[in-house]
């Protein structure tokens, strides 16, 4: 192959990306992990979480009728329960988007399609061009794109730069996530080098990752990304939406990875206007500490539907 | 779209149910509980709140001479004539008796000291444990130690303890002390007490011989009439400068073996390769730990020219979720000032560093209205002349001087009658070696601060103490080398 010819802006750029220490970083986690939620504070960032919901189901074997049972659970989180906030978005493949539309309507619950030959990004530029413009022509109003991960650890930082900004390109109306497959990466430096190519080539969200390889979201990678977005910020002025996706299940790490958004980001972050979790389960579970933070009991998971 | 969402945390607080205050407390003398001969008592109280915690009685000259007795009677007929296995199992009862009450003494170093549940929990408790866990294993080890040096057990050692850390300053001391055959004589911080009086219960608890452990409280004077007593063969002193000197002068003439650790004004370094946010991080747990109350803190931020405006707004940002207020407060990163002297104290260096043209940066958060506390505090543009630059404040209170050059920095990092620790902060691993064998310190931590270890040796240089405790090292200050 021959040697990446890289552009000497994107070189300069990307040569002011800190060096990010692995052990700090578990430290600073630890000392999020350590904080206690109680009362009135919990049940805010119980109902934080669940308007921060891509729900999203993203499997082979998915049909029509899956996904309006998606849409329709979007919309119902939990009907026993009064005055519950909607998630954010529905995330599913492109050829699933026409029917998600249709079956959200006017409820205010975006679209979200995952794009440029999810999850592996093998294919040409034109394939992932037709990909991203099927889902936007169905109606998609965000749109998750893979990086191609090979060109970026081959060091042809340019290829991934210019795919970026083309998709964005296409994106006139959509917001764009860019997903890294941060556990196909090798380092929290490589973490830090995407995180900043990507914001430089448009992106209006990061993402860790597919939800199909693991590790995945795990909390030093997802600090390193919030610290991109914070450096950015700090220099232009600009915010940018953070989307940790992949292994987060439980109420508690969502919890936790909205303490580390208010303390490394700030609370403006804390609104689905910029934060996200991709996630196919994680919502029974809000649902259920929710009841139990109202209520002072647990209810068996039975009482919440699984779809 | 800007939100206006605000997400305060709840208080979380730690309950004190599990704690037993009694009303009043006695000196621990051989092993049982003993009004004191001096039939006085002082207060010791609560620095969050200031409400009253107990009476502790207030040991006079007489009463140290009772302790001392004690000590020296069961040093020569009981714990001198132990195998080092036997003193090694009487310390692994008490390792394991400390971890069971683990709760309980991490909460009433809290009500006593001030210090945040989260640190006591975590930090002090947990170390303290593995203190005596560690050199439990020793106390049979000690030929082996020493190869061909025929080590000994000194006889009875003075110990002098102070307020920052009261049960974690009591392993270092006692732990190394037992294991090595000798007896010991504590006097703890007259602020922070109640530890050191639980301990004497887990000692009973332990069955430990009566006189191996005595616990006498007071003031500076009880501990003046401990350094002064004729029958002590050994003084162990952790504390302020000031005090270190008046007890090298009073050791002048005897054959008492001695070891201080002393003051310090540790130098944090922060080279522009470092890893940005992981050392900003690195310089709030060093300087912001235990409410700056650590004889090693990284008081004197060191950032290179190129990132120093990058560093310092950085550090702005991150003091906004540092929360300061109740110890209790799961949540509290910053907790209460140990007494209200100390709190005049750092109050008074803020005041200097302002005279002294320094630029201030607190943030805004709230203070309980009763209580001793500090907001933490960042002065800028200062110089290496000013006094907060030089003394050693021991609270909240942070120094930052920009530098060029490595040659600069190593300079004025060393230009401090102090040396016990630093801090490095580099990508580079070569630099770390490069500038940590020219800075003149006990530790010199790199890209982490405030790290401890039992098997780890800590100790100063300078004005910063002589002699060394934890790791192989802390047991030769409690060993004679008769050949």
């Amino acid at each position: 192959m021959l040697p990446p010819r890289n552009n000497p802006d994107l070189i300069s750029l990307l040569a002011k990306s800190p060096t990010i220490d692995q052990t700090g970083s578990i430290e600073r986690v630890a000392r999020i992990q350590a904080r206690s939620l109680k009362g009135a504070a919990k049940l805010q960032g119980l109902r934080m979480a669940l308007s921060m919901i891509d729900l999203t189901t993203l499997e082979g074997k998915d049909t029509p009728g899956k996904v309006r049972q998606l849409c329709f659970k979007a919309q119902h989180l939990h009907d026993q329960t009064s005055d519950l906030p909607k998630v954010a978005a529905v995330c599913v493949y492109p050829s699933m988007v026409g029917i998600a539309k249709k079956a959200l309507g006017d409820s205010g619950i975006k679209v979200a399609s995952v794009s440029t030959a999810f999850p592996s990004g093998q294919a040409p530029f034109s394939v992932k061009k037709d990909d991203t413009l099927f889902a936007l022509e169905n109606g998609a109003d965000e749109i998750d794109m893979v990086i191609s991960r090979g060109r970026f650890l081959a060091g042809d930082y340019q290829f991934v730069f210019d795919e970026i900004a083309a998709i964005k390109e296409l994106c006139t109306s959509a917001r764009l996530k860019v997903i890294f497959e941060t556990g196909e990466l090798d380092s929290l430096d490589q973490v830090r080098k995407i995180s900043d190519l990507s914001i430089a080539a448009g992106a209006d969200f990061i993402k860790t990752s597919t939800g199909k390889i693991q590790p995945a979201a795990t909390f030093p990678v997802v600090l390193t990304m919030l610290g991109a977005i914070k450096d950015h910020y700090d220099r232009t002025g600009q915010m940018i939406g953070m989307k940790p996706a992949g292994g987060i299940s439980s109420a508690k790490l969502a919890l936790q990875h909205l303490l580390l958004v208010k303390e490394v980001l700030g609370e403006a972050w804390l609104t689905n206007e910029w934060y996200r979790f991709g996630a196919s389960s994680l919502a029974n579970d809000l649902l259920l500490q929710y009841q139990k933070q109202l209520t002072g009991k647990y209810q068996s998971a039975a009482y919440f539907s699984i779809d | 779209m800007m939100s206006n969402t605000t997400w305060n945390l709840d208080p979380s607080l730690e309950s004190t149910a599990l704690v037993q205050i009694k009303p009043q407390y006695e000196l621990f003398i051989d092993g049982k509980w003993q009004a004191p001969l001096s039939k006085t008592y002082f207060d010791s109280i609560n620095p969050a709140d200031e409400t009253h915690l107990a009476k502790i009685a207030w040991a006079n000259q007489a009463d140290v001479d009772l302790a001392v007795r004690a000590a020296r009677t069961a040093y020569t007929n009981v714990w001198s004539q132990l195998s080092g296995a036997e003193r090694g199992k009487y310390l692994f009862r008490i390792a394991r008796l400390m971890q069971e009450k683990a709760r309980e003494l991490a909460v009433l170093e809290t009500l006593d000291g001030g210090k945040p549940i989260r640190e006591a929990r975590d930090v002090d408790v947990p170390l303290a444990c593995n203190h005596f866990f560690y050199y439990a294993g020793w106390a049979d080890k000690l030929l082996e130690a020493f190869p061909g040096q025929n080590p000994a057990a000194l006889g009875v050692a003075g110990q002098i303890t102070p307020w920052n850390f009261p049960l974690l300053m009591l392993a270092w001391k006692i732990a190394p002390a037992l294991a090595c055959g000798n007896t010991v004589v504590l006097k703890p911080a007259e602020t922070t007490s109640l530890t050191a009086l639980k301990f004497a219960e887990i000692c009973q608890e332990a069955g430990l011989p009566p006189g191996v452990v005595n616990i006498v409280t007071g003031y500076g004077d009880t501990g003046a009439a401990l350094v002064a007593h004729p029958d002590l063969d050994k003084i162990a002193f952790t504390g302020s400068t000031a005090v270190g000197k008046q007890i090298q002068k009073a050791c002048i003439g005897t054959t008492k073996k001695l070891t201080l650790e002393l003051g310090g004004k540790s130098a944090n370094i922060i080279l522009e390769d470092a890893p940005i946010d992981q050392a900003v991080e690195g310089v709030i747990n060093a300087i912001f730990f235990n409410q700056g109350h650590v004889c090693c803190a990284g008081s004197r931020l060191f950032v290179q020219e190129s990132i120093a405006t990058q560093v310092l707004d950085k550090l702005k940002f991150r003091l906004q979720s540092i929360y300061v207020g109740n110890p209790l407060d799961k949540n509290t990163d910053i907790g209460a000032i140990n007494s209200k002297k100390q709190l005049e104290t750092i109050e008074r260096y803020i005041q200097l560093g302002l005279e002294e043209g320094a630029e201030i940066y607190q943030p805004t958060c709230e203070l309980p209205s009763a209580g001793y506390y500090c907001k933490p505090t960042l002065f800028t543009d200062v110089a290496q002349s000013a006094r907060i630059v030089q003394e050693e404040i021991f609270g909240p209170v942070l120094t930052i001087q920009t530098f060029r050059t490595i040659e600069e920095v190593v300079q004025k990092a060393n230009n401090t009658p102090y040396g016990l620790a630093a801090g490095i902060w580099t990508d580079k691993g070569a630099r770390i070696f490069g500038v940590s064998q020219q800075l003149q310190a006990g530790v010199v931590w790199a890209n982490t601060y405030n790290k401890f270890d039992p098997a780890s040796p800590f100790g100063g240089y300078k004005e910063s103490g002589f002699g060394r405790e934890g790791g192989l090292h802390g047991l030769r200050a409690y060993l004679k080398f008769p050949n």
